[in-house]
């Protein structure tokens, strides 16, 4: 079997899941500058309600064509009610706030959707319930399921659409105008406050999506997953660039790659002194390396353009 | 302790006098009070409150004095704390004295500051937060591992039989009796917490009140003109972020040697975040705000626990366990308090105006002021 | 000796700047600027709204750094220096749009500006032996000193965003001069003061090169530039069009042409 190929397909997928959160975290701070903290906590909800509704499904007997999307459709409506919600309560207030301020409250509303989560479903672990056959398939050595590819077609689905919607339409052209600046938007027409609420809501709906994958990915969901996912997913989007779209693709593949092929040879590297549970230190690293050496990221425009 | 007070009170120190000698027999009757009121739980509570009280001021120089939102505070409590553990433990068989190691503890944790700092400190404001963040869970991480391929931290698991503070050879955690009046250990460690957040209290009060704290209210106010009018401000936030760190590490110290028990759990984000409600909550800059928020926030879970019984009286069962629903009201009160009190419950007169949302002017400058960013 | 000393030959000028460019991506602010103000000077800097004046200051002190060319205070180079260094070596500023520290008090806007003068610590803070104390004591002394000079004696206790408009002006400078500045750059000191203030600011501005300090000032009060420098430099698109005493550079034709160009247009 070839480890590093193995690896790097490990890697590519875990990546677009990485890729799809860190697209939400880019576009809030694209337009606001705001680091939407609770973000990863919106995906934790897709994740809790999507299996939720697809176990309540199965158990009632609805064909697994069906319940899937049912369960990614209720999933997006609570991420999406969850994410504007989020918006007007703890962050429109504090618009013209010092940054401390709505930094703050996006802590506060993690915490917040957390621990509901928490007292909603409980402690234990959800598992995604088996209603895909899993179908192993060997490619050149290396070994990928069909649940696998499955995430990765319907990231880059999602992914193509989200560009599509940025690059193509009426809203993502306001979407780009105010993310440029959004006094001048305001002035030429554009209802920034709709802009706004309308980036919360395609962020979340991503997140659900992200939510429904991570889960099958990972065959469970949990109530405290999303935190360190959303700050893996904030380190992809600040390594790709933050506020810049194909930079969080970026990103987060590499993320991805990286934590993939560290965690497999980070033994090797370190002489066994470092196992493989240093996988969680990969994202910190290069969060803190990237925001210190180029805080402008990979992809991204000078941060003074904006400061 | 007159020169503490504000410049109103000096007219009349026979009043500074007395307030003062109320307060002082109040805060040596508390514990034995608490006691007598609330049980032998509530003074460990208690001690604890002093505990945070102390890792509230040293995060209040970060955040109140200079304004530079860490997230990661509680990595400094982690090194305080498990430097005392392993090399005063089972763990590798070293006892060394508890007087030795905890301003040690503290200087490494400073250290760790200044490590942390120097590369970090010219980011903008969220960006420091989401690094520090970073770091705290590194640390976190490197506690959790670090048992193999040497067993330094012994992993999950944490430390345990830490050595307790000895004082002339006596175990603090050891009932003892002075004065006819017996002492447990409770109570003995809440002296010797007491006096030394007294000594945190005076420091913080001195510095802030300083050349030095001058400094990082003008860095806090407007970085561009404190750079101007010639105060190096890298280096000054780094003292900052070394003087925070070493409160840090202070506190861990003491928790330690309190506790008897270390463990990766005890430094979670969630206790980073802990602290800086104390802060925010108790009111950003203004001492006796945070000595406030730090107290409050000690005794509120505490007292949170009265939610189970209350529930069973009102509607018959325990609804929600309320350690869940501890946090869930933390994050409620953080949210409210910044959309509707953002100065905090006891803000400074000056940081009140400050904090407010309704102020333009503060925002641009303070947008303008990230001038740093551009190199 | 720098080389533009020799040129100018009154000795070694304080602020010598040569052939300065400061560029913005494809944007050029300033083209081959030199600039030199003597010890003692007065020297104004004038020109229409976005000739580069501020942008020149900006790379005299420190917040930018000139894309080409050299600055030199009394002789040492300023390149690559961060403003607070700048600052130390003796050069101070105030800013076009106000920038004090809001939410102190007037006098500690004016201790602030002691800090680069004095020494006292972490330890001296906690500790407050006597030298901190008399360093304490001198700091405030001076600060209330440079107050009453500016006029705002009576304020000390205000918060600086309490004061009115000319007063933060005033405040601003009182700020600048506890730094020990040997050279003093105002961005547009008279800048929303009514004619009162501004005869008054001209009577402190007076009084304080009587001191020893050399000032720079870019303002667009043509009378007060007139009435009190000592030689005027014009900017215009990022270039020096004239430089010398206000009268002659008055009748200056391409002066002439730029203002009344930047007013026509």
């Amino acid at each position: 079997m070839d480890v590093l190929l193995q690896q790097l397909i490990n890697g590519l997928i875990l990546g677009s899941l990485y890729a799809l959160v860190a697209l939400g975290y880019t576009m809030v701070y694209g337009i606001l500058e705001l680091i939407n903290f609770a973000h990863g906590e919106i995906v934790m909800v897709g994740a809790m309600v999507s299996v939720s509704v697809l176990v309540a499904l199965t158990a009632a007997g609805v064909p697994v064509a069906l319940a899937l999307p049912l369960a990614l459709a209720a999933a997006v409506v609570v991420c999406v009610v969850t994410g504007v919600l989020v918006e007007r309560v703890a962050y429109r207030p504090l618009r013209n706030a010092p940054r401390l301020a709505p930094l703050i409250t996006a802590i506060g509303v993690s915490i917040v959707l957390q621990n509901l989560a928490m007292i909603f479903w409980g402690r234990q672990y959800l598992s995604f319930p088996p209603v895909i056959e899993v179908q192993v398939y060997a490619v050149l050595g290396a070994t990928v399921s069909n649940i696998q590819i499955l995430i990765l077609v319907v990231a880059a689905l999602t992914m193509g659409g989200l560009l599509l919607l940025v690059n193509r339409t009426r809203l993502g052209r306001a979407m780009r105008a105010t993310a440029q600046n959004r006094e001048v938007a305001g002035l030429m027409g554009v209802d920034v406050n709709r802009v706004i609420a309308a980036t919360f809501i395609v962020g979340s709906a991503l997140a659900a999506v992200a939510g429904l994958l991570i889960a099958s990915y990972y065959g469970i969901a949990h109530y405290n997953m999303g935190f360190i996912l959303g700050l893996k997913a904030f380190s992809a989007a600040v390594l790709g660039g933050i506020g810049n779209i194909p930079g969080a693709l970026l990103g987060g593949l590499l993320l991805g790659v990286i934590e993939s092929l560290g965690a497999g040879y980070i033994g090797d590297l370190t002489g066994g002194f470092l196992g493989s549970h240093y996988q969680d230190i990969f994202a910190f690293l290069i969060l803190i390396l990237v925001l210190t050496f180029r805080p402008s990221g990979l992809l991204g425009e000078r941060v003074a353009d904006r400061a | 302790m007159i020169g503490l007070l504000p410049d109103r009170l000096y007219r009349d120190r026979r009043i500074a006098w007395a307030a003062f000698g109320v307060l002082a027999v109040l805060l040596i009757a508390l514990p034995f009070l608490v006691e007598a009121g609330l049980g032998r739980t509530w003074v460990r509570i208690l001690d604890f409150a002093m505990l945070y009280v102390m890792l509230a001021l040293g995060l209040n120089i970060v955040v109140g004095f200079a304004g530079l939102l860490d997230l990661g505070y509680v990595a400094f409590y982690a090194v305080g704390a498990y430097f005392y553990a392993i090399l005063a433990s089972p763990q590798f068989g070293l006892h060394l004295p508890f007087w030795v190691l905890l301003p040690m503890g503290a200087g490494i944790a400073c250290l760790f500051g200044v490590l942390l700092g120097a590369p970090t400190l010219r980011l903008r404001g969220d960006y420091l937060a989401i690094v520090t963040l970073g770091f705290g869970e590194i640390i976190r991480i490197f506690l959790n591992n670090l048992n193999a391929p040497v067993n330094v931290t012994n992993g999950p698991q944490g430390i345990n039989m830490i050595d307790p503070v000895r004082l002339g050879g006596h175990a603090l955690t050891r009932p003892i009796e002075l004065f006819g009046v017996q002492i447990s250990g409770p109570h003995a460690h809440y002296y010797l917490f007491l006096g030394l957040t007294l000594l945190v209290i005076f420091a913080a009060i001195r510095l802030q009140h300083s050349r030095i704290g001058r400094a990082w209210a003008a860095i806090r106010e407007d970085e561009v003109a404190a750079e101007a009018m010639g105060i190096h401000t890298r280096n000054v936030k780094l003292l900052a972020f070394a003087m925070g760190a070493t409160f840090g590490g202070l506190g861990g110290g003491l928790f330690a040697a309190f506790q008897g028990f270390v463990s990766p759990e005890s430094f979670t984000l969630m206790e980073s975040i802990m602290i800086l409600c104390m802060v925010v909550l108790g009111g950003m800059g203004h001492i006796p705000g945070v000595i406030l928020g730090a107290v409050l926030l000690t005794m509120l879970p505490e007292a949170l626990r009265y939610v189970g019984p209350l529930q069973q009286e009102l509607i018959g069962r325990v609804a929600v366990d309320p350690a869940d629903l501890r946090m869930l009201l933390f994050g409620v009160a953080l949210v409210l308090v910044m959309l509707f009190r953002p100065q905090g419950l006891w803000p400074s007169p000056v940081r009140a105006r400050e904090l407010h949302p309704d102020n333009p002017d503060q925002v641009r400058q303070e947008q303008e002021s990230l001038y740093d960013a551009e190199r | 000796m720098t080389p533009s000393a020799e040129r100018d030959g009154g000795g070694e000028p304080l602020l010598a700047a040569r052939a300065v460019t400061k560029r913005f991506g494809g944007l050029t602010a300033l083209s081959e600027v030199s600039l030199t103000v003597q010890v003692g000077e007065i020297v104004g800097l004038i020109g229409p709204n976005g000739a580069g004046k501020t942008t020149l200051f900006n790379c005299f002190t420190g917040l930018y750094h000139p894309s080409a060319g050299t600055v030199h205070l009394e002789g040492r180079p300023l390149a690559g220096l961060k403003p607070h260094a700048v600052a130390a070596l003796g050069l101070a500023r105030t800013f076009q749009n106000i920038r004090l520290f809001a939410n102190m008090s007037v006098l500690e806007n004016v201790m602030v500006g002691r800090h680069v003068r004095t020494r006292a610590g972490v330890l001296g803070a906690v500790l407050r032996g006597p030298r901190t104390r008399a360093e304490e004591r001198s700091i405030r002394e001076r600060s209330l000193d440079l107050l009453d000079r500016v006029g705002l004696g009576g304020r000390a206790d205000q918060l600086a965003r309490h004061l009115p408009y000319g007063d933060q002006r005033r405040l601003e400078i009182a700020r600048a001069l506890a730094t020990e500045p040997k050279l003093l750059a105002l961005d547009e000191p008279a800048a929303g003061m009514n004619h009162t203030e501004t005869a008054a600011l001209k009577g402190l501005l007076e009084t304080i090169r009587e001191r020893g300090v050399t000032l720079l000032l870019i303002e667009h009060d043509v009378r007060l530039m007139m009435d009190l420098c000592d030689r005027v430099a014009v900017l215009d698109y990022g270039r020096k069009i004239a430089d010398g005493p206000p009268e002659q550079v008055q009748r200056d034709p391409a002066v002439i042409e730029a203002y009344l160009g930047a007013g026509a247009a």
